[in-house]
This record gives C-alpha cells, structure tokens and sequence, in this order.
C-alpha cells in the first residue's frame, strides 16, 4: 500500500500488471487525446509519457462535498482511467477508496507528503469552513484549513476538484452557514487549477491529470482558472438545440408540445448561454447524454455561486434586494409606472403653476395670427 | 379676446450643429432598437409555429438587430465624446460636467423653477441648462456601462479583438450571470430617462414657446431678446471673473486649472 521512494513503476507497467493490452493502451490514448483536443502527435506524445513516467503521487483530499466529484471520475468511459488513475494503488491517499484507515492511512499520508515533497499532485475534492475556527469539518482530530494548509505546503501543483473546491457550492450559498470557501482563497503561491462543474465530467478530469503527466506542466488556464481545453466553450455554442434558439422555437413548460419536439430550453431557464463547460461535446455516462439532451435546461453548474444566482426555471436572476421574487423587469416596470404617473402630475401642475407664462405665449401667439 | 401682456423679441441662435442633431436621432433611434430587442432577448415571446426550425432564424434577428444597434450606439457615443472637444460652445463637455459653483447653483435653480415648478418663474437657457447638462453626464455614464456590460457578454460570442477586449468584464460582475442581469436592469435606466427627456422637451416647449423641439431638427432655438443679452452678459462675466484673468497666488498669468481652454 504505502510506496518506496526508490522504484516506482511506471503508468504502462501499471496498466499492464492490471490486464491490460497494448492495443487497449493505444485506444485509451487516443480517446484521451481526443478528448483533450490532442492533435494525432500529441497522441503519441502521452503514450511515450505514460510508458516514462513514473507515477506521479498523488494526495486526494476530500472536505465538504457530496463525494459527486470521485463519483464522475470513475465512471469516465474509459475503465483504464479509474482503473490506473483513480485507484487504490495510484493514489497515496483518499478518504473514500483508500483500503488502509485510521492511523495508518494518515501515516501513508504524512509519508507521501514527507518522501515526494515538491512532487505531488493534491487533488482537494470539496470546500473548507472557516467559520468557528473549521470545527464544522474535522478529519483526523484536525480541522479542514489544517489539513489543507499541510498538504498544499509541499504539493507541485493543486487541482481543486468541483465546484466545491472552485468556488464553494451549495454549502457557500447564501446564507453560507459555515463560511464554505473555496481552495483558492485559502491557498497561495502554489498553482491551482480550478476543474469546476457538479460534478466535472469524468473525462474532463481525466484529461486535466493526463495533461500534467504528459506536459509535465499545468494545461493552459482561462481567466478564472479552468482548463482552456475544456471550459473554453459555452454550453450554448455546443448546444445541438440551438437551431430553435436561434428560430426562436422555445419549450414553455415542461410538458407542452415544444419540450416534446426538443425545442430550445431556454424559456424554463437553460443557462447555457452564460455557463462555460464541454457537456455538449463531450458529454456524460460514457457520451450518452447530457442534462440538454434529456430535456432539462443547463444549471450552470460550471459557474461561480450558479446556486444564488435566481430561479433555475426561469431566465432572469432576481435583483437583489427586493425581495424573492421580484426581478429586475417587475422592478422597471413599476418604476416606469411610477415615473409616467409623476410626469402626469407634473404636467397637470404645470398648467396651474405657470399658467401666466403659458397663456401669454398662447395670447401672444393668436394675436398675431389676428393682426395678420 | 385674447390678450398678451408681454410681447418676445426673438433672436434665432444656432444651438446645435448638424452632428450633435445627426448623433442625437441616431442615438435616438438605435436605443430604442436597443431596449426592444434586449426586452425581447430578456423574454422571448412565445412563438409557435409548424415550420422547421431550419426555415426560420427570427431570434437570430432579433440578436443580430441587437447587435448592429450596440455598435452603432457605441461608435456613434465616442463621435458625440470627440465632438464634445471640437464642437461649438453648447456641445462642448463643459456644458455637462460641474466644474464650478455656478453650475451647481444654476442647477438649483432649475430644480426650483422647472421641477418643483415655481410660480409664474422660467429659467431661459440658450444651449443645455445646467440640470439638463448634468443629467447627460450621467447618462452618458449609463452609456458607458451599457458599452462595457454589453460589449462583455458579446465577447464571448464574437471572434473580433475589438469585442474580445472586454473579456476581463464578466469577472468583476461576478461571471456571465451578473453581467446579463446588470446589462438588463441598466436598459430600465434608458427607458425612464427616454420618458423624462421627451417629457420635459415638449414642457419646455409648452411653457417657453421658443421651438425646444424643433430645435433638435433645424439646429436653432429662438432666444427673448431679454435672455440674450443676460446671456452675453453672462458670458462676459464669466470671461473676466476666470481665474487666469485674476491675479493667481504665484504672480502667474496662465490660466492652471484643467476646466478651461485658457493659451
Ligand atoms: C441602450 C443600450 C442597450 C440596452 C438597453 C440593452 C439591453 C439589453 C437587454 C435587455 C438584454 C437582454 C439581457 C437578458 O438576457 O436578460 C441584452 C442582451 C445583450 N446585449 Fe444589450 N443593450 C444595450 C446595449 C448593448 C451594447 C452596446 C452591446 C455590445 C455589443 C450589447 C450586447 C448585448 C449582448 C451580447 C446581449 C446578450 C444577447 C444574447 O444572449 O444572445 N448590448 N441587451
Ligand atoms: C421625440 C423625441 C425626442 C425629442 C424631440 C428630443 C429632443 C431633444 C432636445 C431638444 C435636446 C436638447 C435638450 C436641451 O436643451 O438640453 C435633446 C438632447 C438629448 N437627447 Fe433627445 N429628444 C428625443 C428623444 C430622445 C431619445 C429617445 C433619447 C435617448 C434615449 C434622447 C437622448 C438625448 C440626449 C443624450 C441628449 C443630449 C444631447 C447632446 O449630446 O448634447 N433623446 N433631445
Ligand atoms: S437549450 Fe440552452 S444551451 Fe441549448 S440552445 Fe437553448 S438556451 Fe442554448
Ligand atoms: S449542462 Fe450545465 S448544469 Fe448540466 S452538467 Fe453541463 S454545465 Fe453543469
């Protein structure tokens, strides 16, 4: 269980020892170069890096999360991924697939953490509580910072896992009882790749280790973090409804004729538009389908706080501060009303208030039409 | 019988130029553009029908409206900022932004007069007065805003470097979401300032009778002889009493302040 600093074999061997042929290497690389975006050399380039390397450790931790993350991850099509990857050999630590317990897992821990510093890949799955000192996640008699604080300090690189890890959730909406955060604002001076999504697809998080372990570099960022290769798409630029967007074609309820026809999702709040993520390309559960396809609008669950950010079945966020349901459109709406009714009043009193002024313009006016 | 007590002289000024009145229809007609079709993208209608969808492209249309409108509106609202420097003297920037207590007190005074409506009493202004002035700035500010958070959520659909340099915008909206939904309520702001404007436009056509709204379609405003020369005067008052034309602290002659196109 616990591993030698001496010889490590390499991710071949390791597939190999497992049962695996060549022929299903190979095919395990090109699907993962395709899903990475890999040109056909690249493809080469990350069978050549798997049949080099060594195993990278590997420390995943794991804090407030619904487990969704490790979930997805082992039902990427591709059985080589959970098999080698996330497995009970390739990874030094993780609470939930972890066979050792206890104090021998945290010895596994604390040995990896010792033997690769500076080398290691931390995997965090889940956010942190901050609030009260982190008593609302403790592991191992330590609170959630602490753990996190230790591993970060001697990883290579931190890949947060979720969009528990990314940007905290469902526990950091509002009103975020436990101060949930996210990996980010609580780790500094070390990279960090966000690989958001509820959970991220399963390839998708393949691909980012694959990346790491062929590239032996980060895949490149966007702004906020994501891997360029697969949060560089809106949901709604891959969306195969978009011809009835675009038509104008939209479901209006659930069960009406349109939903039935596959209109665009739209109108019952698909947020695609705003949500950056490769469901529609890659999508899920080996590429059978994706939430769109079954009929359900995006829920944006790629994005930063998707849970506080309005209705899910409706387009229009509600403003904040006035009220639950009200959104900016009732908002104006009552505002423009208000604002004809006081341009109404102003006009009346206009009449009254500079009648002098109007009325001898008027005067002036006609008796100038009569002198003439 | 109709009978007036006090006759106008009029003189006729040349207000606006032929591109403030050219930016201002063009303004005009695409923010309406604007707010109609964004009203519509906020809240598609419900539109059936039996045709395919490879037949019909009207939300398309309805974005792609949209779309030439924004650039329209924001080129046409770099051409009013450019014009603002070289145009004549009721187009210049300084017409719009409250440099000195004079504007601030000119402003009070139209509050008083136009707004809370003081008997019998009219402010005659020449060009913008100093509240209307003030209230462009703002909504040039909404202008600005409605630029940014529009142009930040085009860039996502474009593949121009122009709209991709507002990439960086949705971040500090708080993503996509809040940008969508600041870029919405900000066309609320339009919609009521449209109501206002053209509202107090044919008020201060009513009550003054000196062609407010016309103005916007020859160019010029027909000013009491009175209000001219308080006017000429004013300027002149105000050539003198300009802090280069006083004795600055330092002994200087030059004009230091940033306000003024003093040699
Ligand atoms: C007076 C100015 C403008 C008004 C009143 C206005 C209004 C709106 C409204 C109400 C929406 C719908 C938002 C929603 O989905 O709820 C919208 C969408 C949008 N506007 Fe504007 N807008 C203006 C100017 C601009 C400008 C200058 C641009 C720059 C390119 C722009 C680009 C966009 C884009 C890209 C969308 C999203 C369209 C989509 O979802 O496909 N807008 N606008
Ligand atoms: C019936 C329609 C309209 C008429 C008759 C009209 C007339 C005028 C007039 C007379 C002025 C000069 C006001 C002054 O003395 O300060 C003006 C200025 C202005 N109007 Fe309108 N307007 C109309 C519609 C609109 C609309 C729909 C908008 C945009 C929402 C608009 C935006 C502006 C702006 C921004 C200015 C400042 C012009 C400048 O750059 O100097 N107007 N308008
Ligand atoms: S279903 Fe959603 S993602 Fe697809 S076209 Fe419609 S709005 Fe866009
Ligand atoms: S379709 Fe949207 S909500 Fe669903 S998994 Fe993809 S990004 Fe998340």
């Amino acid at each position: 269980m616990t591993t030698t600093p001496t010889r490590r074999p390499t991710y071949y061997e390791e597939i190999r020892q497992k049962g695996y042929s060549r022929r299903d290497f190979m095919k395990f690389c090109s699907i993962i170069g395709a899903y990475m975006g890999l040109e056909a050399t690249g493809v080469a380039q990350v069978a050549n890096a798997l049949q080099k390397n060594t195993r990278v450790p590997v420390i995943w931790l794991h804090f407030q999360e619904c487990t969704c993350c490790s979930e997805s991850f082992i039902r990427s099509s591709h059985p080589i991924v959970a098999d080698i990857l996330l497995d009970k050999i390739s990874l030094d630590y993780t609470e939930t697939l972890m066979a050792a317990s206890g104090h021998q897992a945290e010895a596994a821990k604390a040995k990896t953490m010792k033997d690769y510093h500076g080398e290691y890949i931390l995997c965090v799955e889940g956010s942190v509580p901050t609030k009260d000192d982190g008593v609302y996640c403790c592991i191992g008699g330590k609170s959630a910072i602490q753990v996190l604080e230790e591993a970060a300090e001697g990883a290579k690189a931190i890949i947060a896992w979720g969009s528990c890890a990314c940007n905290g959730c469902v526990q950091a909406a509002h009103p975020n009882p436990t101060t949930a955060t996210p990996i980010h604002k609580l780790v500094s001076g070390k990279p960090i790749i966000k690989v958001p999504g509820c959970p991220p697809i399963g390839e998708v998080m393949a691909g980012v280790i694959i990346h790491m372990i062929t590239f032996g570099r980060l895949p490149e960022l966007d702004r906020v973090g994501r891997p360029k290769a697969f949060y560089s798409k809106r949901v709604h630029d891959t969306c195969y409804r978009r011809p009835f967007y675009d038509a104008g074609l939209f479901v209006e309820t659930f069960d009406d004729e349109n939903a039935q026809k596959g209109y665009c999702l739209y109108k019952v709040g698909c947020k695609g538009p705003m949500t950056y993520n490769a469901c529609g390309v890659t999508k899920w559960n080996n590429g059978t389908s994706y939430p769109i396809q079954s009929g359900h609008g995006c829920f944006g669950c790629s994005e930063e706080n998707f849970w506080d950010n309005g209705p899910i079945y409706r387009q229009m966020a509600n403003f904040p501060g006035f009220g639950i349901e009200s959104n900016a459109d009732e908002i104006g709406m009552v505002a423009a009303g208000a604002t004809a009714v006081g341009i109404a009043a102003h006009a009346i009193a206009t009449n009254f208030r500079k009648n002098k002024l109007i009325s001898n313009v008027i005067a002036e006016g006609k008796d100038a039409e009569k002198e003439l | 019988m109709a009978t007036h007590t006090a006759t106008h002289k009029l003189r006729r000024v040349f207000v606006w130029e032929l591109p403030v009145r050219f930016y201002h229809w063009l303004n005009a007609l695409v923010i309406v553009a604007l707010c109609a079709t964004g009203y519509l993208i906020g809240n598609p209608p419900a539109f059936l029908s039996n045709a395919e969808a490879s037949d019909q492209y009207l939300f398309g249309w309805i974005r792609f409206i949209h779309f030439v409108a924004a650039y329209l509106f924001f080129f046409n609202f770099l051409f009013r900022l450019y014009w603002g420097f070289v145009g004549n003297k009721y187009a210049d920037w300084k017409n719009f932004i409250p440099t000195n207590r004079k504007f601030w007190q000119e402003m009070w005074e139209v509050i008083k007069i136009d707004i809370f409506l003081q008997k019998d009493k009219e402010h005659l202004s020449v060009g913008h007065n100093a509240l209307a002035g003030f209230i462009y700035f703002l909504t040039f500010l909404a202008f600005l805003v409605q630029c940014i958070t529009g142009f930040g959520l085009y860039a996502s659909m474009s593949d121009w470097w122009f709209a991709d340099m507002f990439v960086w915008v949705s971040g500090i909206f708080g993503g996509e979401f809040g940008l969508r939904n600041w870029h919405h309520a900000a066309m609320w702001f339009f919609i009521i300032f449209a109501m206002v404007h053209v509202y107090l436009v044919f008020y201060h056509d009513y009550v003054e009778g000196r062609g407010e709204i016309s103005s916007m379609g020859g160019g010029w405003k027909f000013i009491e002889d009175e209000a001219f020369e308080k006017e000429k005067q004013r300027q002149n008052v105000e050539k003198t009493t300009h802090p280069r034309h006083r004795q600055l602290p330092y002994g200087g002659r030059r004009c230091w302040c940033a306000f003024c196109a003093a040699p």
